[in-house]
């Protein structure tokens, strides 16, 4: 069951993979999350607004949409989509170090996520749009 | 973010501080390259100490000029990363191309380094 919930849409601009970040780990905060759990959910959501921004829109101006929600079960679950070109081979993309983009991309965006988070899920159409969901159970400190 | 550049005895000292992502990554790489063009250093030292925040934006910088030392013959070694910053650091497999010293700075901050 969802206890608590918040929506927001930003505009693709680089600047802004701060300011989400920061925005959903004050949200989660109310968990009372380790510095460990918050720095996990904001290195995830830091990779996956950068892939709306880089890939989805490619540094075109678009919007992107992002949802929290936190379950009862002390569970917040981080939805991140983009309404830009989608991804045409999921598994290809999730595959670590693999990059379309050459320079300094690392090709790990994926990778980070899945690694600090418990799960995600992604869905795309080509065209269309790709989204993200992070779920990650939040312990927090033992009380 | 901002970075600080010193460079003595052929090391080129980066100090970094802040947040490091895809937005902030560009402008210290510009900075730092053109240092290493212009003074061809023995050694690059990526000084992570006053780092606050990194995604694999971070990686992207750690590798990009490992490459570039390759090339020229030079060393890279990256100190005081944050536990945080360790943990994206490792999920890269940097321990591949660099030895991963812990505890090698102050605060018990881990340490990698390819000067083995």
């Amino acid at each position: 069951m969802v206890i608590n919930e918040f929506r927001m849409t930003i505009d693709s601009r680089s600047v802004n993979e701060g300011f989400s970040r920061a925005v959903v780990a004050s949200f989660a905060a109310q968990l009372d999350p380790t510095v460990e759990e918050i720095n996990d959910i904001k290195t995830a959501v830091s990779e996956a607004v950068t892939n709306c921004i880089v890939h989805g829109y490619k540094n075109s101006l678009g919007k992107i949409y992002i949802t929290v929600k936190i379950h009862q079960d002390n569970q917040v679950v981080i939805s991140i989509r983009d309404k830009g070109c989608g991804i045409s081979d999921i598994k290809k993309a999730r595959e670590p170090l693999f990059t379309t983009l050459g320079g300094d991309r690392a090709g790990l965006g994926f990778s980070v996520m899945e690694s600090f988070m418990d799960k995600i899920i992604v869905r795309s159409r080509v065209n269309s749009g790709t989204c993200v969901t992070l779920y990650k159970k939040i312990d927090g400190r033992i009380k | 973010m901002s970075v600080q550049i010193d460079f003595e005895d052929e090391i080129l000292l980066c100090q970094l501080s802040g947040e490091i992502d895809h937005h902030t990554a560009l402008p210290i790489r510009i900075s730092i390259d053109e240092k290493i063009e212009n003074c061809r250093p023995r050694t690059v030292v990526l000084d992570f100490t006053d780092v606050t925040f990194m995604d694999s934006s971070g990686i992207g910088l750690v590798m990009g000029r490992y490459k570039i030392l390759s090339e020229l013959g030079g060393d890279l070694e990256v100190t005081g990363l944050s536990s945080n910053s360790y943990k994206v650091m490792r999920l890269a497999g940097l321990d591949r191309i660099a030895t991963i010293k812990k505890g090698g700075s102050k605060n018990g901050n881990k340490r990698i380094s390819n000067d083995n």
